[in-house]
């Protein structure tokens, strides 16, 4: 603990944008009739997700006694409980939270905006994150791209995400200089994840903001699969300056194909070696009374910060990162 | 046996792969919206200095490597081996060349050094960052000159050689920074 670690880390000057942010973005959905919310960072669930750790802490909130509280990881299940009792369109921004994410674009505590519009597709849903960010960044002119996911595979390494083997994404990895990827034990989805981070993300959103949409279905998390040949998932993914900001869902409505999910992310925890964590019945019941038609998505706030500050590493723009608070 | 998760990597961590001790140089953590999440590793081998990069799944394990710095005196060296002793334990360890490498040139009895220990035998010898040696041969001096600038080789007692100023004789103490191999000054016998 050196003596300097009382001040921010971040400057005068990402403080006062991290502000004008803010406000700016409080603007932008009051004008377009969207509704802030705040929900609980304390939840009796968890989000499963077999790739983010939950932080907890054990405490007796409720007065029947100490039970085990997860510090939220997205505020999207109270959320569209919300949606489900007749919210209309809401935002909120909020600090979420993930064990063992740490690197110059991760901090455990990070700022999210999260957004739903009934009634949205996703196409919708991608113009208005353009028209915020554009707004938010004060860059009217910023160019943006649209990419489906399997395009993006084809069109750079010439290979279909939906098709190709667990041995061909392996020898492609080992091609394409990924040290040491012969010795990873991954599946198909894990070389995915591997080829996108390591060959394609560096220059995804160079020239403004790019979109990546239209998922296998194996990568769907809590968005709607919609049958075809090949089925995808809707969702995409949003990228600015070589980095992810943004995710957004054509969100899953089905009550039981939710619950299906869950098992399997469960199920997947617990091949991992993982603890288990509870489920969110109470994002199940509000599903079974029926959560409308909407798309949602999730954004960064810190990493859009870093782009329009030109910062190389989030503690620049966060005022107190873990080693200062 | 003791090992790390990837969320403890860190550098200078050491850790064991293929076999070797390696420490970590840099560690970057890496991961696409959804999905596996990577650690992405410069390692350097300890034994060869070679840096490497490596790839990690997040959450992976890795076995922790038995090295660590501990301070030791350099006794002597029977032509194989170089001793040194901990003065707290006076247990005494040899090192062999590999180990010793370049730091053999600066050696002197007495002398503390850093030694990295793996599974308790030495694989490195740092010696120490300024060491005072005597010229045992150089070019006669150049009497008066103390200004011009001009160096000349001399070897030291321990067979290093090192430029000094024209003016130094044989039989001279001085000081030298290991690091770089420059002569500094002129020492007093201590």
């Amino acid at each position: 603990m050196t003596i300097h670690h009382w001040r921010p880390s971040a400057s005068l000057a990402a403080l006062k944008a991290r502000g004008h942010l803010l406000a700016e973005l409080r603007s932008f959905f009051s004008e377009r009739g969207v509704l802030e919310v705040e929900t609980p960072i304390l939840s009796a669930a968890s989000n499963l997700d077999p790739a983010i750790e939950p932080l907890y802490l054990d405490a007796d909130l409720t007065g029947a006694g100490a039970q085990r509280w997860y510090l939220q990881t997205s505020p999207e299940f109270p959320m569209k409980r919300l949606l489900a009792a007749g919210s209309g369109p809401i935002y909120q921004v909020c600090k979420v939270f993930r064990a063992d994410e740490r690197g110059r674009r991760h901090h455990p505590e990070f700022t999210m905006l999260e957004w739903y519009r009934p009634d949205f597709s996703l196409e919708e849903l991608m113009d208005e994150v353009a028209a915020l960010v554009c707004r938010l960044v004060g860059h009217p002119e910023l160019a943006m791209e649209r990419i489906g996911y399997r395009d993006l595979f084809l069109g750079r390494m010439g290979l279909d995400p939906w098709r190709a083997s667990e041995h061909e994404l392996r020898s492609i990895s080992q091609a394409r200089g990924i040290a040491d990827a012969n010795h990873l034990d991954l599946d198909t989805d894990g070389w995915l994840d591997l080829l996108l981070s390591h060959c394609l993300e560096p220059d995804l959103g160079r020239a403004g903001l790019t979109f990546v949409y239209d998922y296998p279905p194996s990568q769907a998390a809590l968005a709607r699969v919609e049958a075809g040949d090949p089925p995808t998932a809707r969702r995409f993914e949003v990228y600015w300056q070589g980095m992810e900001l943004a995710n957004g869902f054509d969100e899953l409505r089905d009550p039981q194909e939710q619950r299906r999910r869950f098992d399997q992310d469960g199920a997947a925890r617990a091949a991992h070696g993982r603890p288990a964590l509870p489920m969110d019945r109470h994002l199940l019941a509000a599903m079974e009374t029926g959560l409308p038609a909407c798309a949602g998505v999730a954004l960064g706030l810190d990493r859009l910060l870093m782009c329009a500050l030109d910062a190389e590493h989030i503690d620049a723009v966060l005022a107190f990162p873990a080693q200062r608070a | 046996m003791a090992s790390y998760k990837t969320n403890e990597f860190k550098g200078g961590l050491k850790i064991m792969l293929d076999g070797d001790p390696y420490t970590i140089v840099e560690n970057e953590f890496v991961k696409p919206g959804k999905g596996q999440a990577f650690n992405r590793v410069k390692v350097r081998n300890l034994k060869t200095g070679r840096v490497v990069e490596k790839t990690f799944k997040s959450g992976d394990s890795v076995e922790a490597a038995d090295v660590h710095e501990t301070d030791l005196q350099y006794l002597y060296n029977d032509g194989e081996q170089w001793h040194f002793m901990d003065t707290d334990t006076f247990e005494q360890l040899g090192a062999d060349a590999a180990a010793v490498g370049d730091a053999a040139k600066w050696l002197k009895e007495q002398d503390m050094c850093k030694v990295t220990l793996y599974n308790g035998a030495p694989l490195s010898v740092e010696p120490p960052n300024f060491v005072v040696l005597t010229i045992t041969q150089t070019d006669p001096g150049v009497r008066g000159d103390t200004a011009t600038g001009g160096t000349k080789p001399a070897t030291l007692e321990t067979g290093a050689v090192v430029n000094v100023p024209l003016f130094l004789e044989e039989g001279e103490m001085i000081r030298v920074d290991t690091r770089s191999g420059e002569y500094l000054s002129r020492a007093k016998e201590d």
